[in-house]
């Protein structure tokens, strides 16, 4: 009996031993999975679900496992600032992940700030790494970033004249504002600035005024599926002049969506739809390959732009776990000097002054081609 | 592009998206009448039917006009079991309650077309091809016009329907007084089923015609409802006509407002015309003076 | 009897200061802020809406209004809170009086309409004045809020703030309510035109309850800015004016308490849900439906007939 009790002890103490030697590392997400950003909020949270099965299933991090908390934001503000309070407060976690959308990010900086929790979010908005933020950065390319590459493209095919739509989110806004600010130094100006809600059903109106100027391009700026519409109704109204979309358009579902109307677009964007064509000697060319085809198998779904950025979140994150463990303070300090970091939007190389760590070269200039998304020539 | 052919373009497009507004209006018109009640799953009838017809076509690979009627008959029973569920059960509710019922069913409609469908937005091919059609400048997608036709068919049905048939009139009997529409023996709690059953397939119907124009999602419902709440309102509530008016001309003031003042405050132009119209004829267009002072909360 | 009508809100009073000694966690405290802020809006909505009878689907613009103004005020020119404070009653206020005058001629669902007309107008203003509100993006920075010196900097200050404000709010509700105006209000509901033939200035007292309530959800707007330090058009779009509206129906109308019921309920049952990632949204609204079911009179009903059951069986018992 004795002797049972004493094994039993042992098992336990075993066990116990065990278990706190792997004490999980605690990561907390926060996406709009639901809501009005859903679209963008589910294949983040899909992606962040199946890397971290992933690194689980290799082991963890250096013996950990990882735990990621996924919490739904519903892209709404107050709801955002609950869930990271709880983040922080009840899960205790070492770094945290997203949020969706620029709002929901702005409202959740002066929490993590304060609390002291490095936080990557995967909205696109300047504002919020300008100014740098100490524990705040962002994986999505920068609006200024992809404006430039649009812009650069325009005074090549020698098009001076733009015509600007952006939806009014933050999103659209953000891009509408850089469009302005950068048009005078390529020498382009802006003939036409409207603006569309993102639930709204038809954007002929707007394109009509645009029609009746002497716009020799149109610049559309938006995140959401409104965006496929602007296409189909350009289409319809005969208009030839070529069209951009935003780095937003990184959803080979919009493209779908808009049939042969989006035959031609040109759009600035990371190179994970066009990783096909990519040279083998690329060096993002294997995450791309792995993260799509694992990501295309697991949800039977195509991958967007958007799961990208919650990719190399948790990635950066993994990464400065598996170098200085869960120390919030050192997880910061390791990604803010974090150079040349592969990752699905771009090679990030982070400083104390950039907290975006990607530049315009993150930028390819894609087209749709026979309703496939190609590098534009 | 001339001022002309503009101005017909701002026309045919505010006249593409009135039609749908004033459809989900004359749905509201039709629950309001039977019960007093504004309908704020209104919307979500409009999602169901592009949501269903889209499932029906695309998934189903059934052919265009056999999905189009399962689709609203799909709907119509939805509405109808909604009825069934969540107001008939009720003895003597308050507007108020009845109303906030709605509200609740649509997050549940919402919550379920999310989990059948998922988050993503579908399309629909166009019923007779996508050539646009060109007059004097202007173009206008053979779809609009299925929609301005699929709204007149709805008009001419109900236009029969109220006028000539039996329970049709013993709905409108029932909308001016339901207690003297039972006493001669109108089955009003029947009249209710009938009319959520048939906002629902007008709702159905707006919807599936217009998916191929727009493209539907969950939540496309709540915006669709509130421009058609606006629309039976303006016309002057339980005023079938004036909600189909109302639904054309908010419509053509959105276009309007957007082409040639801004985009950015089209919406504040079309309510800032509907504000001005209430504060003139506090009952809407076509409502006469007893319509607004029935049906207190 | 001055004791026996106060004890409710006294015990609830003694409640609310003892809690968060025990919860010093931030994402409760976060939570219970949040009832607190949607109870300030929901009192001032259920005056207008229990007592006077009178719909509003619009008030998101006042909590908008109240919101921005000492936002913008705070954040951009740095005004002290307090003159910002009173600058952001005052532009409520009035904006509230036009509207009011305007709109309150108007009845029943038309009202609801014109009120629904002006908060999306806010709405789609704040969204397009880019340069001065931020548009869509927000306004971020906005200061703690600082009286007298003292900065309600921490999630623990915030919550007596909030929960102290409307415990004055409440008491000023209730004195409203038991005085002449409060029963000239519930003569309103009843029957305009009777309190018309008794001499009550229906449209004045109407425009007055309309500019008070509107007031409420001012401030409600004012703390909800400085708690999260950030807004955006978004936080007050038609939903939350409905959000609003179902709180004090599933509370129970006309009824104080019901309010902060449903404002608690509303805001808890997501949390709770969360849990249930995809099915949160058609569980949550079949808890609403059946609530509101079930319960016509709100949550608040449902206890007091549950309360005078439980009395009446005591009673019968002590009878037999």
């Amino acid at each position: 009996m004795k002797k049972i009790v004493f094994a039993a002890s042992l098992c336990l103490l075993l066990c116990s031993s065990i278990v706190r030697a792997a004490e999980p590392y605690k990561v907390g997400a926060v996406f709009a999975v639901t809501g009005p950003a859903a679209l963008l909020g589910e294949p983040e949270r899909n992606t962040v679900m199946m890397l971290a099965e992933q690194i689980n299933a290799a082991g963890g991090i250096n013996g950990h496992p990882l735990e990621v908390i996924i919490e739904d934001t519903e892209g709404d503000e107050a709801k955002t600032v609950l869930k990271v309070k709880k983040l922080i407060s009840s899960d205790k976690v070492a770094a945290i992940i997203g949020p969706t959308r620029s709002g929901t990010t702005m409202a959740a900086i002066p929490l993590v700030e304060k609390a002291q929790i490095p936080m990557i979010s995967c909205a696109a908005a300047e504002d919020i790494v300008k100014p740098v933020k100490k524990w705040v950065f962002k994986t999505p390319q920068s609006d200024a970033d992809a404006v430039r590459r649009i812009y650069e493209k325009m005074k090549e095919m020698k098009l001076t004249k733009a015509a600007v739509m952006s939806g009014t989110t933050g999103f659209g806004t953000a891009g509408r504002d850089q469009l302005k600010k950068l048009a005078p130094e390529y020498g382009i100006t802006i003939v036409a600035d409207e603006t569309y809600g993102p639930k709204d059903t038809d954007m002929t109106a707007q394109l009509t005024k645009i029609k009746g100027t002497d716009a020799q391009a149109i610049i559309n700026w938006e995140i959401v599926p409104a965006q496929t519409t602007v296409m189909k109704n350009k289409k319809q109204l005969g208009i030839t002049i070529p069209l951009f979309q935003s780095h937003g358009f990184g959803n080979i579902k919009y493209a779908q969506d808009a049939g042969d109307a989006a035959e031609s677009v040109l759009f600035p964007c990371g190179l994970l739809f066009a990783v096909d064509t990519l040279p083998d000697s690329n060096l993002q060319k294997p995450v791309l390959a792995a993260y799509r085809k694992a990501y295309e198998e697991k949800f039977k779904t195509d991958v967007s732009a958007f799961g990208g950025y919650a990719w190399d979140a948790l990635s950066l994150v993994v990464e400065a776990l598996r170098a200085v463990g869960p120390d919030s303070v050192k997880i910061r300090d390791y990604i803010e000097q974090k150079k040349n970091f592969v990752g699905v939007s771009g090679i990030f190389s982070y400083s104390a002054e950039d907290h975006c760590g990607l530049n315009k070269m993150s930028f390819a200039m894609l087209t749709i081609k026979d309703g496939k998304i190609v590098v534009a020539k | 592009m001339s001022l002309l052919s503009q101005v017909i373009q701002f026309l045919f497009t505010g006249i593409t998206i009135g039609s749908i507004y004033a459809m989900v209006g004359l749905g509201f018109t039709i629950i309001y009448n039977a019960t007093g009640i504004i309908n704020f799953a209104q919307g979500e009838f409009v999602m169901l039917g592009g949501m269903v017809m889209v499932w029906l076509t695309a998934v189903l690979h059934l052919p265009l006009p056999v999905g189009f009627v399962l689709s609203v008959l799909i709907v119509t029973v939805i509405g109808a079991a909604f009825e069934r569920v969540a107001i008939y059960p009720l003895k003597k509710p308050k507007v108020l309650i009845l109303i906030i019922i709605t509200l609740a069913g649509s997050i549940v409609f919402k919550g379920a077309a999310m989990l059948l469908w998922g988050k993503q937005t579908y399309g629909l091919p166009h019923f007779s091809g996508e050539a646009p059609i060109v007059i004097l400048g202007a173009t206008i997608l053979p779809q609009a016009l299925w929609i301005i036709g699929i709204l007149i068919a709805v008009v001419a049905l109900l236009a029969f329907f109220f006028n000539f048939t039996m329970l049709g009139k013993a709905m409108r009997a029932c909308s001016i007084n339901p207690v003297a529409a039972s006493l001669v023996g109108i089955n009003v709690k029947r009249i209710v089923l009938l009319s959520f059953a048939m906002s629902a397939g007008i709702g159905a119907a707006a919807g599936i015609a217009f998916t191929p124009i727009v493209l539907m999602e969950f939540d496309r419902g709540a915006l669709l409802g509130l421009k058609g709440f606006c629309a039976a309102v303006l016309g002057g509530l339980g005023n079938g006509t004036g909600a189909v008016i109302a639904g054309l001309l908010i419509g053509v003031i959105e276009s309007f407002g957007a082409g040639f003042i801004s985009s950015e405050y089209k919406d504040a132009i079309a309510l800032g015309v509907l504000l001005i119209v209430l504060l003139v004829r506090p009952s809407g267009i076509m409502g006469g003076r007893e319509a607004s002072k029935l049906k207190e909360f | 009897m001055a004791i026996k009508r106060h004890l409710p809100l006294m015990l609830f009073g003694c409640a609310a200061a003892v809690l968060p000694l025990g919860l010093k966690d931030p994402y409760y405290l976060g939570i219970l802020v949040f009832i607190g802020i949607f109870s300030i809006a929901t009192m001032g909505l259920n005056l207008l809406m229990g007592y006077a009878g009178q719909i509003s689907l619009g008030h998101a613009a006042f909590y908008a209004l109240g919101a921005y103004a000492t936002g913008l005020l705070t954040a951009k020119y740095n005004v002290h809170f307090l003159p910002a404070l009173i600058a952001a009653i005052i532009v409520t206020a009035a904006i509230a009086y036009v509207i009011g005058i305007a709109c309150l001629r108007l009845k029943g669902h038309y009202l609801a309409v014109a009120t629904l007309a002006v908060g999306e107008i806010v709405f789609i203003c704040l969204n397009a004045a880019v340069g001065f509100t931020g548009g869509p993006s927000g306004l971020a920075g906005i200061p703690s809020i600082e009286i007298g010196g003292f900065s309600f900097d921490s999630d623990f200050k915030f919550y007596y703030l909030v929960w102290a404000v409307f415990i004055l709010l409440f008491i000023l509700t209730a004195n409203i309510i038991n005085s002449r105006s409060g029963r000239a209000l519930r003569c309103l509901h009843s029957s305009e035109i009777a309190a018309a033939a008794m001499g009550i200035n229906v449209t004045k007292l109407k425009v007055q309850v309309f500019v008070l309530s509107a007031v409420y959800a001012a401030l409600a707007g004012v703390l909800y800015g400085h708690s999260v330090t950030f807004i955006s058009p978004q936080s007050s779009d038609l939903m939350f004016s409905v959000k609003l509206l179902t709180m004090i129906v599933v509370g129970g109308m006309g009824n104080l308490w019901g309010g902060v019921l449903g404002a608690a309920l509303l805001t808890l049952l997501p949390e709770m849900l969360s849990a249930f990632h995809d099915y949160e949204l058609i569980i949550y609204g079949s808890i609403l439906l059946v609530i509101v079911m079930f319960l016509p009179d709100g949550l608040m009903g449902g206890f007091e007939a549950l309360g005078n059951k439980i009395i009446r069986k005591v009673r019968a018992r002590g009878r037999g």
